[in-house]
């Protein structure tokens, strides 16, 4: 390695979504998230990089992992942050999205994190209010940070994510983490399979080049690395169907027990976003497994969200007194 | 535009082992200190340093360290395009010890004031001095000195001085490079290169 840094910047103003990255972009995001780790390793984890820099967290959906992530990345950068949560908020007063995010902007805000219900959520913002916008999450559309986050621990855990078999399990249908995660390892050169319910599976999913494999031993068989993803109970039956028939059906036919994990006959490694179900998605045994990097996912979330809004706090221009 | 070689090679090993027996006369057997080099370039020097010690003293040498100061800059926002970050490696505590941070030209003092800034992460230590291989003086814009000074540089605002490195470079050398006086503007130089920053 050239001992000399090169300086790059990323390609997008906000973090919207994958779908929005370049290859390019999202390589400096993991090599800035490298230095991050580093710092979250250290006695003192903090860096004074973003110390004139406030940053509104806006959560319109329960959260927190994502939250708890973005907030102690937010610190380690030295940023000022504002927590809001829906709940007792002017939103219940009828209050609109833009006004909310502008009254909040009007107390000189530089970056919003939000997460909302509403899929385009964070692309609408992003076109009515003057501050860079990074997406916690939008319905059921994108949660680019988790996939990043996903990527970035296959990276460190197989050592490259170029041709690495990858897997996604369970409710692709109302899954923002199957999409981003989607985009962000095609990108990258992975491979992807789907396996799951086909009532959970998106129609038509496959003209994103990906494989759609309903027999979860054969799906298991062919990877390298499972990613489980939580069954959304909040999101089932929306139309008034449930779209399987119980979670002790879906968790006989497309859980991972250790039995049938022994049964593949290889190491694959699993993957959570998190919040587990434990014993639907993975049994206890499964998830606290050798091969599971749930904790680092979790881990390297912290590096990812500072090595993103790092980069981001980056192009916002300073204002000169 | 016009080089100058301020250290020429032969001269180049002269100094870095006049450095080496300065260290030697200030810490004995270099018992408790520790050696911190500055990504990117000063670790260079840093880790030539650490051979050179460890070839007169005859023993493996010191506590050794390489420090990335990105994120601790105070110019993060006031250039166009952020810089990258470097690798950290530091994986002991500075409590107590006596630590000597390397960097290979001084110059404004605002890459030391980062590097100070970040080494208190790592642990209290029981003293900080600074050696550097080129001191260009009469160019600070903060109270910073070296304790340990290869060449003093007089050089004026759009010179550049350059170490080079036989392991990246080709050889070891120090050159000024002075600007041609006409074309360029001095914002230009504002921008620095990352030998002189």
């Amino acid at each position: 390695m050239s001992p000399v840094p090169h300086s790059e910047q990323l390609s997008a103003e906000h973090l919207l979504g994958i779908k929005g990255l370049s290859v390019e972009d999202i390589e400096l995001i993991f090599r800035t998230a490298d230095g991050f780790k580093e710092v979250l390793n250290r006695p003192i984890k903090k860096v004074p990089s973003l110390r004139d820099i406030t940053i509104a967290n806006l959560f319109f959906e329960s959260s927190t992992r994502t939250r708890v992530s973005f907030e102690l990345a937010e610190k380690r950068l030295s940023a000022d942050v504002v927590n809001f949560s829906s709940s007792g908020s002017s939103v219940s007063k009828g209050e609109t999205l833009v006004d909310t995010v502008n009254n909040i902007l009007a107390m000189k805000v530089d970056m919003v994190v939000m997460r909302h219900p509403d899929p385009g959520a964070a692309v609408f913002l992003s076109r009515h209010v003057e501050a860079r916008i990074v997406n916690a999450g939008d319905g059921t559309h994108e949660h680019p940070t988790q996939a990043l986050l996903d990527a970035y621990s296959i990276r460190q855990k197989m050592g490259k994510v170029k041709g690495v078999k990858v897997l996604i399990v369970g409710d692709v249908l109302h899954s923002r983490v199957a999409l981003s995660n989607i985009f962000c390892l095609q990108k990258l050169g992975a491979e992807v399979m789907l396996c799951g319910p086909s009532t959970l599976m998106p129609r038509h999913i496959e003209s994103l080049g990906v494989i759609v494999e309903p027999d979860m031993d054969k799906a298991l068989r062919w990877c390298d690395v499972a990613n489980m993803l939580r069954i959304q109970l909040e999101r089932q039956g929306g139309d008034g169907v449930a779209n399987f028939p119980s979670l002790r059906e879906y968790a006989m036919r497309y859980g991972l027990d250790l039995e049938r994990y022994k049964n593949i006959g290889k190491e694959v490694v699993i993957m959570h976003p998190g919040p587990i179900n434990r014993g639907v998605e993975v049994t206890s045994q499964v998830a606290d497994h050798a091969n599971s990097i749930i904790l680092d996912q979790v881990e390297n979330g912290v590096a990812i969200r500072m090595a993103v809004l790092y980069l981001l706090a980056a192009r916002i221009p300073r204002t000169t007194v | 535009m016009p080089a100058f070689p301020l250290l020429t090679t032969k001269a180049f090993g002269l100094t870095m082992g006049r450095l080496c027996y300065q260290l030697i006369e200030d810490h004995g057997d270099m018992d408790g200190v520790a050696l911190v080099g500055l990504q990117p370039r000063g670790i260079l020097l840093a880790r030539r340093l650490r051979k050179e010690l460890q070839r007169i003293i005859g023993r493996e040498v010191l506590e050794y360290g390489e420090l990335d100061i990105t994120f601790h800059r105070d110019d993060f926002r006031h250039r166009a395009i952020p810089p990258a970050p470097s690798i950290t490696q530091l994986d002991f505590s500075l409590d107590g010890r006596k630590v000597v941070l390397v960097d290979d030209v001084l110059f404004t003092g605002r890459t030391i004031r980062a590097g100070l800034d970040a080494l208190l992460a790592f642990g209290r230590p029981a003293s900080v001095q600074l050696l550097v291989l080129i001191d260009r003086r009469f160019s600070r814009e903060l109270p910073i000195q070296a304790e340990y000074v290869g060449k003093w540089v007089d050089s004026i605002g759009d010179q550049r001085v350059t170490v080079e490195w036989k392991e990246t470079d080709g050889a070891d050398q120090v050159v000024l490079h002075s600007a041609e006086r006409d074309g360029r503007d001095s914002t230009s130089f504002a921008q620095g290169t990352s030998a002189d920053r």
